[in-house]
């Protein structure tokens, strides 16, 4: 009826919007860095037009030597390949760097910032999972749950019963980091009896729990410690051997964070020794290689990296990873940004 | 058997019975100054064995199960029988949540899978979440309510089926065992093992739990027909199943060792050095009140 035309704004519109609403999104360039997630590569490939550097190898000069630097407008990175400065350097159109993690440790984030890139992760939707495992992993060291299930498997059981192991309910847990994990980790834990502390950045005013502002009096404190925190240039080695001494041969160290929080070889050598009682390691410092002096102990657990790697959070991390892309290409705002 | 012996040594005469080779012959020789028994999950006191001690006063279990005492028979000759329940709540409840994250999440093949070698070659596959799913649980009893409280710190709903519902519990009644398990996701198995709950995990049950479910058993091997559990994870009737308890311990149906989606264990649900000192004192403390004419401390008859 009233065919009247739409008034134009006094703002000074967008003029690439036209464009963008004109282009498909599938022309766009996206760099997936890895195979992380086959569901995650459907999606990536359906609604962009998707480069894999695996490809060419996992490296950037062979990527350059057949494709143009400035057809990639985003990258999607996760735990093993990120987006580090050479990677930024070499893409001059990069808008978006959306990571398959919550951890932003692979990402240059001072090289972005100074670039006006994008960054977004996927908190929240990993936090249960992550949690579940570091419970996992302390109920798999001290009930040593996979040595039991081998030596049935292996018919050790019909010669002889299993020898004791340590109950978990009643511990005290120290966390290192009380963030979305950390906390989620805390709340598992109480269920089970367990006194909660922990040592961070600052005290939590929200948290019931005991503060400790030295990590040292934290794990000294404490008989089971895990490692909940960012790694960051701070973090580094924060688990060294005064805190795995600390922590002692009664103590267990649980790493859910990543291998560079810890000392590994300190850590080796102190499980070698006995100075420490046991660990439940999802990361490790040159993944996928773990130190061999492991591979044979019976008071650890040791996991590939599958913190988040269940089919639910995957689809989950995947959906947020497209949709941050989607959001920053319709000029809507990003749905978990970090820069 | 695990207990403190040389504490029952310090106290009384020992008699191992498990070690003697001619137990006939033994029983025999030594009937009349029987006075007490200690028995567990595997050897309890049967009607042959109550029969055979003329003078039998007191069965002190080092378990909290009942099933390998004949109760009526103790009844019926006035010999008191004690157990150790409370104790050993927290480690059962403890390995239950240990199972089901054992088995969603592949803890011990993802674990075997580092050890060797092949995390190098490629990554794992992805797994189960375990946050959210619902958790139905036969029996509502010390046990079944360590375990619900510890699954509702992961967001599980918790429902269960007992012989009577419970008042004071928030979580849904279900009547029947059928009917619970085919609305959760994750049924365990923590009730007494009577008559009445023999088989209560039957083909039925199990089809009704799906190949999509999980059964939990820290309960005795004989609440769950196993034949039928078997052909169930072999045919992919069932998603999976962490085991504690076996029909006929410690032989384990050889089908299950190359399943990835089972968790088997030993009999270890109070296997912890705490605990099993707990309950030896337990056992201990019983025996020593019933023969200084105190009350008993954890008394079932």
């Amino acid at each position: 009826m009233n065919h009247q035309p739409t008034p134009q704004t006094g703002k000074e519109k967008n003029p690439n919007l036209k464009k963008i609403s004109g282009i498909k999104m599938e022309s766009i360039g996206v760099l997936m860095t890895c195979p992380m997630h086959k569901y995650l590569e459907q999606q990536l490939e359906t609604h962009f037009n998707l480069f894999k550097l695996w490809h060419c190898n996992s490296s950037i000069t062979e990527f350059l030597k057949t494709h143009q630097g400035n057809t990639i407008r985003a990258v999607v990175g996760d735990t093993n390949i990120g987006a580090d400065a050479e990677l930024i350097a070499s893409f001059p159109n990069l808008e978006i760097v959306a990571s398959y993690s919550v951890g932003l440790d692979k990402i240059d984030l001072r090289k972005c910032e100074e670039k006006g890139i994008r960054v977004a992760n996927t908190p929240d939707v990993l936090t249960d999972d992550v949690a579940d495992l570091a419970i996992g992993l302390i109920l798999g060291v001290l009930r040593r749950i996979c040595a039991s299930d081998e030596y049935v498997r292996i018919g050790k059981w019909k010669d002889a019963d299993f020898g004791l192991a340590t109950k978990f309910s009643g511990k005290s847990v120290g966390i290192v980091g009380l963030g979305r994990i950390g906390t989620a980790i805390a709340k598992r834990a109480e269920a089970f009896g367990c006194s909660i502390s922990y040592f961070s950045r600052s005290q939590k005013p929200f948290a019931n729990y005991k503060f400790y502002s030295n990590i040292i009096d934290l794990a000294t404190s404490c008989q089971i410690l895990i490692v909940a925190c960012a790694l960051t240039e701070e973090t580094r080695h924060i688990i060294n051997r005064e805190v795995i001494d600390a922590l002692g041969p009664k103590g267990i160290l649980i790493n859910i964070g990543r291998g560079a929080h810890v000392d590994e070889t300190e850590l080796v050598s102190a499980l070698l020794e006995g100075r420490l009682g046991g660990a439940g390691l999802d990361v490790y410092e040159n993944e996928p290689e773990v130190p061999e002096e492991l591979l044979g102990l019976g008071n650890v657990v040791l996991q590939p990296h599958v913190g988040s790697d269940t089919v639910e959070t995957s689809d989950a991390m995947a959906d947020l990873v497209i949709s941050n892309l989607k959001a920053h290409f319709s000029n809507k705002p990003l749905l978990t940004p970090v820069i | 058997m695990l207990t403190s012996s040389e504490q029952l040594e310090k106290r009384f005469t020992l008699y191992k019975f498990h070690s003697i080779p001619d137990k006939a012959h033994f029983l025999n020789s030594n009937k009349a100054s029987i006075r007490a028994v200690v028995g567990n999950a595997s050897a309890g006191a049967d009607a042959q064995l109550i029969h055979q001690l003329p003078n039998l006063e007191i069965v002190s279990s080092f378990s909290v199960g009942l099933d390998k005492i004949d109760l009526a028979k103790c009844k019926e000759r006035g010999i008191r029988v004690t157990n150790t329940p409370d104790v050993l709540t927290d480690d059962v409840a403890d390995l239950a949540i240990g199972l089901m994250l054992a088995v969603l999440r592949r803890l011990c093949q993802s674990d075997r899978y580092v050890r060797s070698g092949q995390w190098k070659k490629g990554d794992f596959k992805l797994t189960t979440k375990f946050t959210g799913k619902s958790v139905g649980i036969i029996g509502l009893g010390r046990i079944g309510l360590a375990i619900a409280k510890r699954a509702e710190a992961f967001r599980c709903p918790i429902s269960y089926h007992a012989r009577t519902e419970k008042s004071d519990v928030n979580y849904k009644y279900y009547p029947s065992v059928v009917e619970l398990a085919a609305n959760c996701q994750i049924l365990v198995v923590a009730c007494a093992l009577t008559e009445e709950t023999r088989h209560i995990i039957n083909r039925e049950v199990i089809n009704a739990l799906g190949p999509k479910g999980v059964l939990i058993n820290i309960g005795r091997g004989p609440h769950v027909d196993e034949p039928e559990l078997v052909s169930a994870l072999v045919q992919g009737r069932l998603g999976g199943a962490g085991l504690d308890v076996f029909q006929d311990e410690p032989n384990v149906p050889e089908e299950l060792f190359g399943l990835e989606n089972v968790v088997l264990l030993p009999h270890v649900g109070s296997g912890t050095m705490e605990t099993r000192k707990e309950m030896a004192d337990l056992v201990i403390g019983n025996l020593e009140a019933h023969f200084l004419n105190r009350p008993l401390l954890t008394p079932v008859l």
